[in-house]
C-alpha cells in the first residue's frame, strides 16, 4: 500500500463496525469493503464485522469463481485472525432466510439476532456499511 | 461538531451523490465542520473533470470543487478504488505511464487510511451509499 498514514492519533481508540450487506461477486462492494477493514487493523481501533442480508453469502465455505473470473477472496476472511480483527457478527435471520447455518461458513463468528445486531450497531462509534 | 462524509456512488447514477453534497452543506450552513470527504467505490467518479452533464443540469462535479473552495474542504479520492476506474492526477499518470489525468481541482488522491482516521477524528462519519 504506498497511502501514507497518519498514526498519531493521541491513543483514541473508537468501535468501528462494517457491515457487510451484498454478495461476493455480484458488485464490488463486499471486495473494497473488506481493503477498508484490512487498513482500519493499522490503526488499532477495536474493529467489529457485521454479516447480513446477502452479505452472509460473503462467508460461505466453498467457493469457486473460475466461470465468473473474478478473484476469489474468501480466504481473506480467514486470515483476519493474524490482524487482529476477531470479532465477526453474522445475522441469523439472514442466515435462516438462505437456508444456511453456522457450519456452512469459512469462519468462526457470533450469530446474533436482528434485535441482538441492532443493539451492537447502536454501541458503535462508526459504523460503515458496504 | 466534526463530520466526516464518505460517498459511495456515482454521480448522475444514483441520489447518494446528490445527498452527500447537499447535507454537507447543510451542516457548513449550520456552522459545524467538515473535516473530510472521502469518495469510494463508484464515488470516485465524482472527482473527474472531463464530466460533462447537459447545460440544463446540476455539475455534480464542479458543485464540489467550488464548494470545496469556498469552504477550505479536504475532498479525497481513494487510490485503490481511483486505479480500477480510471482517475488519476498528474503524479499517478506519470507514476503508471498513462498520457492523461482527469482529477478536477480540490480534490486529492490518497489511501484508505484517510478513511479511517476520519472516523476516529469526527464527532460523525456520515456514509452515502446504496
Amino acid at each position: 500500500m504506498s497511502e501514507e498514514m497518519d498514526m498519531d492519533e493521541g491513543g483514541t481508540v473508537k468501535k468501528f463496525m462494517f457491515v457487510n450487506r451484498k454478495a461476493p461477486y455480484g458488485t464490488i462492494y463486499a471486495l473494497e469493503g473488506l481493503e477498508v477493514v484490512l487498513i482500519s487493523a493499522a490503526f488499532d481501533q477495536d474493529v467489529s464485522l457485521a454479516f447480513l442480508d446477502d452479505g452472509v453469502y460473503e462467508l460461505v465455505k466453498g467457493q469457486n469463481t473460475k466461470a465468473v473470473e473474478m478473484k476469489n477472496f474468501s480466504s481473506t476472511y480467514r486470515a483476519l485472525e493474524g490482524y487482529d480483527i476477531e470479532k465477526l457478527y453474522v445475522e441469523r435471520e439472514s442466515l435462516e432466510v438462505r437456508g444456511l447455518n453456522e457450519d456452512d461458513l469459512l469462519v468462526d463468528v457470533q450469530v446474533l439476532s436482528a434485535a441482538e445486531m441492532g443493539e451492537m450497531m447502536a454501541a458503535q462509534d462508526v459504523v460503515i456499511s458496504f | 461538531m466534526k463530520f466526516a462524509i464518505m460517498i459511495n456512488e456515482g454521480p448522475y447514477t444514483h441520489q447518494a451523490a446528490d445527498s452527500a453534497y447537499l447535507f454537507a452543506r447543510a451542516v457548513l450552513a449550520k456552522g459545524h465542520e467538515v473535516t473530510r470527504v472521502f469518495f469510494y467505490h463508484d464515488g470516485v467518479n465524482n472527482a473527474t473533470r472531463l464530466t460533462v452533464p447537459p447545460a440544463d443540469d446540476r455539475h455534480i462535479v464542479n458543485r464540489w470543487s467550488e464548494l470545496a473552495k469556498a469552504h477550505d474542504l479536504d475532498l479525497v479520492v481513494c487510490i485503490a478504488a481511483a486505479q480500477r476506474r480510471g482517475l488519476m492526477d498528474e503524479n499517478e499518470a506519470k507514476r503508471q505511464g498513462k498520457d492523461a489525468n482527469n482529477i478536477a481541482p480540490g480534490f486529492r488522491i490518497s489511501g484508505l487510511g484517510q478513511l479511517v482516521e476520519a472516523g476516529i477524528q469526527s464527532d460523525r462519519l456520515v456514509v452515502f451509499g446504496d
